[in-house]
């Protein structure tokens, strides 16, 4: 036991398991089904989260249009099960039975070219991922290529991501339109809105999520992560080492548009339908600001902000919508003047230092030797230990056997 | 259609275009002093347009209920409460909020996006979420007509030519007054204008009260072609910026022709096309060139 908590605790895997008791156990036994699929909601926003830490903590480099992958992924997800719901028997009240109901509201008579292939599986769930990384990728490639990064990027982005949203909400009749794709029934035959398929989907959706934030975390120990950091904080001095900035934040940026999509298609199964509502401006910063909160540096944390925001978002706007906007107000200005890295940052400055504390006044008041204690604790932390409350004088009681 | 009708639909297109490129230069102007010379990305600059026209509203209904015999002659009086509101608010965000975020652009994208949220549940609050419209004077009412089907609206006029005095104005005071000097040292080089004494601090601060002061005109002017929701100035934001950034956004210059662009561009192609369509293809054909050409149009000649 002793040996797999230094495991845990070595290889900096802890955080991520602790997630994965919390949302794998805790929450089912927890939460009743009605929650659980709230929670599968929030998580599927997890990986726009957990992409943004990866390009704007990691990167540096901010997107305002985070929005638009979640909802091309989304999307091309819901126009799958959107076809598969159309089938002709189930439609033939329509005047052309097996197009949509919204493509024959709008006077449509076939099926447009660029529906037909959504008609498989196999190619919506390459889609889902590869739409969204192709036009980061151009996006991408065109601006950072040409040395736009910083302030003139968020712009931009910003505009693509109003580009789209009026796109979708004027094609009416290719795109559902405001009301976006509704009554998506079924996953090759599988009913997806019943209880139990919302409860398997939100372990899908917590895996997947596990398993994105996982990848992350090896991508930011390898050397490539070690780059992107250095790249963060001295551009210049990466690109006169010899490398290609440019080709680092178009992975990036795919990289999280990627994941995105990923959210965007869950999203689609876990809810049930897709609307622009995901895609403009306003929820692209929102997302942003999940991912704030959490901590821009810490992809775990990135996930509990993605709850704690969304839960105070549904509890206030249930119990008092005036409020909501002013706490969220509070939130944006809050997180960038008081806490600048989050809940994350909130922990590594307060909570971990209390646990060190914790644990040397304990190991202390048995060994009685005050040097051979802090192996791998962080030299400002020490500092910062010993300037506030000198070490070993108040000991507490022992916790760990 | 006769080549007489063609070309009144056109000049009346036209019109509806410079109208519309009013309130966008307004709108730029103040964020090209705000974004271009300060660099700070303030978000809640549509905010502040909404402010002057909620100003504008409020003198119309206060003149209405307390003293009509004076609703011929308000407005002139509510543009300038509508610049000194906004000025004042934008002195406070910036003496509270954005003069700690200085080093760190994308924060105070953020934080000002933030107050932007915070401001528009306020307006709701205040004025209800439906929309609002003052009454204007008559004689902003009506139209000319100089030839047989050809209306050029009054109140749009005005609008012109209450965009081109602020513009002028705006010219003046930054090339040829002491402020503007100022600002403009500041911009080149903090720490040397600092050095020959100017204090960049207030210079900081007056810049950008008087660019969100220039954001509330451009409510006052909005107020006459259009009717003022809580979130009205937001339906302008990416715009505004994509005209400060297109422009290039160190020329005030650049503003102007892209926010003559940009308005003509969409006010014509919805002559052709449906409202959603005109504003998609207008706004792709920005970014588009602001991929291949991201310093802008007028770019300044700084080295990077």
């Amino acid at each position: 036991m002793n040996r797999l908590y230094t495991w845990v605790a070595r290889s900096h895997w802890g955080s991520l398991l602790i997630l994965a008791v919390v949302l794998l156990i805790v929450f089912p036994l927890a939460l009743d089904n009605f929650r659980i699929n709230l929670v599968g909601k929030y998580l599927t926003y997890g990986f726009v989260a957990v992409g943004l830490v990866m390009l704007w903590g990691y990167g540096g480099v901010l997107s305002l249009g985070q929005g638009v992958f979640f909802g091309l992924g989304g999307y091309c997800m819901a126009m799958f099960l959107k076809l598969e719901a159309s089938d002709p028997i189930t439609t033939k009240i329509q005047s052309t039975p097996g197009i949509p109901d919204f493509m024959d509201w709008n006077q449509l008579t076939h099926l447009p070219f660029w529906w037909e292939p959504f008609h498989s599986l196999t190619f919506t769930l390459i889609a889902v991922i590869a739409v969204p990384t192709l036009l980061a990728f151009i996006i991408g490639f065109a601006m950072f290529k040409r040395r736009v990064g910083g302030v003139y990027f968020a712009i931009i982005t910003q505009a693509v991501a109003l580009i789209l949203a009026v796109l979708i909400i004027g094609q009416q009749g290719y795109t559902g339109g405001v009301n976006g794709m509704t009554d998506l029934k079924t996953l090759k035959g599988w009913d997806v809105r019943t209880d139990s398929a919302k409860y398997v989907l939100y372990f899908v959706n917590a895996m997947l999520l596990i398993g994105a934030i996982a990848l992350c975390a090896n991508i930011q120990r390898s050397k490539l992560g070690v780059l992107l950091l250095a790249m963060r904080d001295k551009e210049d001095r990466v690109r006169f080492s010899g490398y290609d900035v440019a080709s680092f934040k178009i992975f990036s940026f795919c990289l999280a548009a990627g994941l995105c999509g990923i959210g965007g298609a869950m999203f689609a199964l876990q809810v049930g339908f897709m609307s622009p509502s995901f895609v403009g401006i306003v929820p692209s910063i929102e997302m942003v600001i999940f991912a704030a909160v959490g901590g821009r540096m810490s992809l775990v944390g990135a996930v509990y902000g993605t709850l704690l925001v969304n839960f105070a978002k549904t509890y206030f706007s249930e119990i008092f919508p005036e409020l909501w906007l002013f706490l969220m107000a509070a939130l944006f200005i809050g997180v960038v003047m008081a806490f600048p890295d989050g809940l994350a940052g909130v922990y590594e400055s307060h909570v971990k230092p209390w646990f060190k504390r914790r644990r040397q006044s304990s190991a202390a008041q048995r060994v009685m030797a005050p040097a051979a204690i802090q192996p791998h604790s962080s030299a400002a932390a020490i500092e910062r230990q010993n300037h506030k409350n000198p070490p070993y004088t108040a000991p507490l009681p022992e916790v760990r056997p | 259609m006769t080549a007489a009708e063609i070309f009144n639909i056109f000049a009346m297109q036209g019109f509806a275009g410079l109208s519309l490129f009013s309130v966008l230069l307004l709108m730029g102007l103040g964020l090209a002093i705000i974004f271009g010379q300060m660099g700070v990305i303030n978000m809640a600059h549509g905010e502040f347009m909404t402010i002057g026209a909620y100003t504008i509203f409020l003198f119309s209904s206060l003149t209405e209920n307390y003293a009509p015999a004076f609703s011929q002659h308000y407005f002139l009086v509510a543009i300038l409460a509508a610049f000194l509101f906004a000025f004042l608010v934008g002195y406070l965000v910036e003496f509270a909020l954005i003069q700690y975020l200085y080093r760190r652009p994308l924060d105070t994208l953020l934080a000002t996006w933030g107050l932007s949220l915070g401001m528009q549940q306020i307006f709701r609050s205040t004025f209800g979420a439906k929309e609002v419209s003052p009454t204007l004077p008559n004689w902003l009412m009506g139209s000319v007509t100089p030839a047989a089907g050809l209306d050029i609206p009054i109140n749009g006029m005005f609008v012109m030519a209450l965009t081109l005095f602020v513009t002028g104005l705006v010219f003046l005071l930054l090339y040829r007054s002491r402020w503007g000097l100022r600002v403009r040292a500041t911009v080149a080089n903090r720490a040397m204008a600092n050095a020959t004494g100017i204090d960049t601090r207030k210079t900081d601060r007056l810049t950008f009260a008087i660019g969100c002061g220039i954001a509330g005109v451009a409510g006052a002017a909005f107020t006459t072609i259009g009717s003022t929701g809580p979130t009205s100035g937001s339906l302008y934001i990416v715009d505004a910026f994509l005209v400060v950034t297109f422009g290039g956004t160190a020329s005030l210059l650049g503003t102007i022709a892209s926010a003559f662009g940009i308005a003509q561009t969409q006010s014509i192609s919805e002559f052709f096309l449906t409202g959603s369509m005109a504003k998609v293809l207008t706004l792709l054909l920005v970014v588009t060139i602001l991929m291949f050409r991201p310093q802008g149009l007028f770019a300044a000649k700084i080295r990077r």
